[in-house]
C-alpha cells in the first residue's frame, strides 16, 4: 500500500448467485489519478463503480477508500463520492435548478444556492435551468449530471460509461469537464468503451478481463490503435470503437 | 458527515410532491384505477340494499389496496429507470428518514384517493360513507399500506416480474390489516354502536405502527438487495 493509494482493492469478489463477476480483484489508485476502466460488457467494470459507491456488497476480500472499508464504514466514504452513469440519474419533471436543489438537500452543505447556481453555469446550462429536464437533450442531461454529481465537492468522482448516447458535440463538452474536474485535483474512475478518449483523457489504463487485472499501464505514448492491440490481447475480442 | 435526518426527510417528501405535481403519474394511475373498479362494482352487482351493505366495505378496501399496489410499483419503477433512486442512495443520508419521507408522500397520494372514493361510494352504493369513523378507518388503512407498500414496492421493483410480484407479496402481509379495516367499515356503514368497531382502530393502529417499525427496520437491507 501506498501513501498517496485512494482506492485498495485487495482479493475483491462480488458474486452474483453463482456467478462471479469480480475474480479476487487486486489493485490500487492513487488520489488524484484520472483511471480509464475498460472492458468487454460482463467483465466488472461497472460492478466495481457500484461497490465503491456502496450500492452493493462485496462477497469477500476488502475494498477501502480513503482508509475506509467499504461497506462496513460506507457512511464516511459517501459524502466523498459522486457518480455519473450512462443513466441520467435525474427527475425530468423537475427543472434542472429543482433538480440540483433537491440533491443539495441530501447532502451536509450551506451555501447551496450559490453551488447550484455556480454548477449550472460551469456546465454551460444557465439558459435552461428553469426548464423541465425532461426537454434536454442527452448531452445537456449528462452535463447536468456531472453538476449534481459535483454540487458536494468530492475527491473521488466515478463515471460509468458516460459517453453512451452522446453526440461528437456533447462528447466533447463531456471532455472538458472531466479534464475540468480533474484539474480540480478529483480522483476520476472512468468506465467507458471509447479507446481512443480513455486513451487521450486518462493517466491510467485498467483493462478488466472477467474479473481480474488483464492490463495496467500508464497511459502516457498511448494511443487509441496501440491501446487497441492491447485490449484485443487482453479481451481477445475485436475493438468496436477505436 | 451524515445529513440531518429531517433534511432528508423533509427533501424525500417535498420531492415527491413535486414530482407528482408536474407529472400525476401515480395518481393519474391510482384515481383512475379506482374509479373505474367502484363503477364495474356498481353495475357487475346488483344487489339488495343489505347485500350492497355488506359488500361495499370489501369494494372498498380491494379498490384502495389495488390502487395503492398499481400506483407505488409504478412509482418506484419510474425512479429506477431513470436512475435517480441511486444518486439518491450514494448519498450520506440516513436510509430512515429516506424511508419515512416517501412513506408519507405514499400515504398521502393514497389518502387523497380514498377521500374521493368515499363520497363517491356514498352516492353510487347509497351507503353511509362520509362520517367521522369512515374517514378514520381510511386514515389508519392507507397509513398501513403505505407503510407496507413503499417497502415492499422498493424491494420487488429490483426484480424482472415487478408487476406481479408485489401484489403477491403485499396482499398476504397486509391481510391482517384489510381484515380489521373491512370489518370497521362494515361495522360504521350499517350503523353499529361505536363501541363495536372502535376495538378495530386500535387494531389498525397498533398494524400500522408494527407496518412503519418494520419498513425503518428492513429498508437498508431491502434497498442494498
Amino acid at each position: 500500500m501506498t501513501d498517496t493509494a485512494l482506492i485498495i482493492a485487495d482479493q475483491l469478489v462480488k458474486r452474483y448467485g453463482y456467478r462471479a463477476v469480480l475474480h479476487q480483484l487486486t489493485l490500487q489508485i492513487q488520489r488524484g489519478e484520472f483511471v480509464a476502466l475498460l472492458g468487454v460488457n460482463g467483465g466488472g467494470k461497472s460492478t466495481f463503480l457500484r461497490l465503491l459507491a456502496g450500492l452493493t456488497r462485496p462477497t469477500s476480500g476488502t475494498l477501502t477508500v480513503g482508509g475506509w472499508a467499504i461497506p462496513d464504514e460506507i457512511a464516511a466514504v459517501r459524502g466523498q463520492i459522486g457518480m455519473v452513469g450512462h443513466q441520467p440519474m435525474l427527475y425530468g419533471t423537475l427543472t434542472a435548478r429543482e433538480n440540483l436543489a433537491f440533491f443539495a438537500r441530501l447532502y451536509p452543505i450551506t451555501d447551496a444556492a450559490a453551488r447550484i447556481q455556480a454548477r449550472i453555469e460551469q456546465v454551460g446550462l444557465k439558459r435552461h435551468a428553469d426548464q423541465p429536464t425532461r426537454t434536454f437533450s442527452r448531452g445537456m442531461q449528462q452535463r447536468l449530471s456531472i453538476a449534481r454529481a459535483l454540487l458536494h465537492d468530492p475527491a473521488l468522482l466515478l463515471f460509468d460509461e458516460p459517453y453512451t448516447g452522446l453526440d461528437q458535440d456533447a462528447a466533447a463538452l463531456l471532455d472538458a469537464l472531466l479534464l475540468e474536474a480533474h484539474a480540480e485535483g478529483r480522483t476520476i474512475l472512468m468506465t467507458t468503451h471509447e479507446l481512443d478518449r480513455a486513451a487521450r483523457l486518462a493517466q491510467r489504463i485498467i483493462i478488466l478481463q472477467r474479473g481480474v487485472v488483464g492490463y495496467d499501464s500508464p497511459a502516457v505514448g498511448l494511443d487509441g490503435l496501440t491501446l487497441a492491440a492491447h485490449y484485443r490481447e487482453v479481451t481477445g475480442l475485436a475493438v468496436a470503437r477505436e | 458527515m451524515r445529513t440531518p435526518f429531517w433534511q432528508v426527510l423533509s427533501a424525500v417528501f417535498r420531492k415527491d410532491l413535486l414530482t407528482e405535481r408536474r407529472g400525476r403519474e401515480l395518481l393519474s394511475a391510482m384515481g383512475l384505477f379506482a374509479l373505474l373498479s367502484v363503477l364495474v362494482f356498481s353495475f357487475a352487482l346488483q344487489l339488495d340494499l343489505t347485500s350492497r351493505r355488506e359488500a361495499v366495505a370489501g369494494i372498498l378496501w380491494v379498490t384502495v389496496t389495488f390502487a395503492v399496489i398499481i400506483g407505488f410499483s409504478r412509482g418506484s419503477a419510474t425512479e429506477r429507470e431513470n436512475g435517480s433512486f441511486e444518486a439518491i442512495l450514494i448519498a450520506p443520508i440516513p436510509r430512515t428518514a429516506l424511508y419515512l419521507g416517501k412513506f408519507l408522500a405514499n400515504a398521502l397520494f393514497a389518502a387523497l384517493v380514498g377521500s374521493i372514493l368515499l363520497p363517491l361510494m356514498n352516492v353510487l352504493y347509497n351507503v353511509r360513507l362520509v362520517n367521522t369513523g369512515a374517514w378514520g378507518v381510511l386514515l389508519l388503512g392507507v397509513i398501513g399500506l403505505a407503510a407496507t407498500g413503499t417497502l415492499l414496492a422498493t424491494m420487488t421493483v429490483q426484480t424482472r416480474s415487478r408487476e406481479t410480484l408485489l401484489p403477491i407479496v403485499m396482499l398476504p402481509v397486509t391481510l391482517p390489516l384489510l381484515l380489521a379495516a373491512v370489518t370497521a367499515t362494515n361495522a360504521i356503514i350499517t350503523n353499529s354502536p361505536t363501541s363495536d368497531w372502535v376495538g378495530w382502530l386500535g387494531l389498525l393502529a397498533a398494524l400500522d405502527g408494527m407496518y412503519i417499525a418494520l419498513g425503518v427496520l428492513l429498508f437498508d437491507y431491502v434497498i442494498e438487495g
